[in-house]
């Protein structure tokens, strides 16, 4: 992934921040032209919530290039106590002991590594809640 | 608009062409549909691909392939949808004869998945999706739908058993086609006790690899009385992220493309006599039939399981194996769909024809159903 690519994203990957509608409210994860629930272009930046609930999960066990070294690992559909929901990877949990509803916390961690010489990428990750 | 019909179908057999290259591949799809249409007098070239630019490091695959067929001269250019590819060249090329602004068009699919590694393979059919948010996660497109299959399972209570039987039936209608790329029965056990792929999924309730070529020749429904009508076809897209959506059992383009479909063909699901669905995955293939308006929301996998799906049942579908079976050459899935329903109401679909077919409905995703193409054919 090229510097300026990857420097985009990083604000809304590295600290979960999306978009408030000034009209009605909806927020958009990620950041987009219009808000999804009515249309308006008037949109602030706005923090998620960094906690919710996984409202689905796998386990892929054939993972796409550059994600080779880290299978089998666990994606999650989260709902966000905020009602976002979000794809992730879930982290710090063997799959035999996940739940469905199970409640999880962001984390910031290693997305993956280009190559010997590329960048090193981070973003968040979730995983199960100690409360 | 004046009526379109499907003059003539080419199909190669989907396979692991180790010795074939695209425009192999691709002449051979094209030279059996021109010899079916009895003309290769066209004046536009469609062609629809995913996966060359990565997979062949190959781009314009218009002029390409335009030149390796002798047509130089003629406008060409390809479509790109994802794996609806297909569904959505063939809207263009409908559209183009329609409007009279082509009388003889060539829609063509080519892909040629055999030359990647597994890995990369599995990589551009996650560039479907976002690459920032969705692919960043190392989600691939089977574990986008092992997501909605765990969901349906919990949410329905369909078992386990139920939604793999899709991919039994799709290798039970294959048996004796000849373009299809498994055409063998395979056990319930069998897929049960395959690998998991992305936990629920099997890896037998997906799709495989192959390499591929379909193609149809599309003219004015009166130059060619021997053709199919194409009664109505239609593209949609619905929202691009799963997460984005508030039901994830529900692909919002494939209801609006096929309410469009239905309301111009004038037909009714019930009035459909077979119908081919993009099962990428087996619960791709339930949550397609249920949007498609053929069974209720949540009762698809006990319809598959008991064996409506069937050639003999309520709603034939994949009846030459589909995407599981047949095989599922992404960006030529399409058009082996729309060739498939043709041969079907032609009646040349031997041992796998469905009796009486008249009206025949093909469905084409793109990504995790955020794009989709129906197409429905009549015999006139």
């Amino acid at each position: 992934m090229s510097v300026p690519r990857y420097w985009r994203e990083t604000k809304y990957r590295y600290r979960l921040i999306g978009q408030m509608c000034a009209q009605c409210g909806g927020v958009n994860f990620p950041r987009s032209g219009v808000c999804s629930a009515c249309g308006s272009a008037d949109l602030e930046e706005a923090k998620l919530a960094e906690t919710g609930h996984v409202v689905s999960w796998t386990v892929v066990r054939n993972p796409p290039a550059d994600y080779t070294v880290y299978a089998p690992y666990l994606v999650a559909l989260v709902e966000l106590d905020d009602g976002v929901r979000l794809l992730t990877q879930l982290v710090d949990i063997e799959p035999i002991k996940m739940k469905t509803g199970m409640r999880v916390e962001a984390a910031f961690r290693r997305v993956k590594v280009d190559g010997d010489s590329g960048i090193i990428e981070y973003g968040y990750k979730f995983r199960p809640l100690i409360e | 608009m004046r009526a379109v019909a499907v003059a003539g179908v080419g199909l190669t057999k989907v396979s692991e062409h180790w010795e074939k290259g695209l425009k192999e591949l691709f002449t051979d799809a094209a030279h059996k549909a021109f010899e079916d249409a009895g003309t290769k007098e066209i004046d536009a070239l469609y062609i629809a691909n995913m996966g060359a630019p990565i997979l062949q490091e190959q781009m314009h695959l218009g002029a390409m392939l335009a030149d390796a067929l002798g047509m130089r001269g003629v406008p060409a250019l390809s479509v790109g949808a994802a794996s609806a590819s297909g569904g959505v060249a063939f809207h263009e090329g409908v559209k183009a004869v329609a409007s009279g602004f082509a009388d003889c068009v060539l829609v063509g699919g080519v892909e040629k998945m055999s030359d990647g590694l597994p890995e990369d393979v599995l990589s551009v059919l996650a560039m479907a999706e976002d690459q920032e948010y969705t692919a960043y996660t190392g989600v691939t497109n089977t574990g986008l739908n092992a997501l909605i299959h765990r969901n349906y399972m919990e949410t329905y209570g369909a078992t386990a058993e139920e939604i793999a039987m899709f991919a039994v039936r799709g290798h039970e209608h294959a048996v004796g086609s000849k373009h299809s790329q498994y055409p063998f029965k395979v056990a319930i056990d069998r897929v049960l006790a395959s690998p998991m792929e992305a936990d629920p999924i099997h890896m037998l309730e997906c799709s495989g690899v192959g390499d591929g070529a379909a193609a149809v020749v599309l003219m004015p429904a009166d130059k060619a009385p021997e053709g199919v009508e194409v009664a109505a076809m239609s593209v949609a897209t619905g929202p691009y992220y799963l997460a984005g959506r508030k039901d994830i059992l529900t692909f919002d383009a494939v209801k609006t493309a096929a309410e469009r479909a239905y309301k111009t063909a004038g037909v009714t699901p019930e009035e459909v006599d077979l119908v081919e669905v993009h099962d990428e995955t087996t619960i791709a293939g339930v949550v397609s039939l249920e949007d498609l308006g053929f069974v209720e929301k949540g009762k698809g996998a006990a319809f598959v399981a008991d064996g409506c799906t069937l050639r003999g049942g309520e709603v034939p579908t994949n009846t030459f194996g589909g995407l599981k079976a047949r095989g599922h050459p992404l960006g030529a899935t399409g058009l082996y769909q729309v060739g498939e329903v043709a041969l079907q109401l032609q009646g040349r679909a031997g041992p796998c024809q469905v009796e009486g077919a008249r009206v025949g409905l093909a469905e084409s995703l793109g990504g995790l159903g955020s794009t989709c193409a129906v197409t429905i054919l009549r015999r006139s």
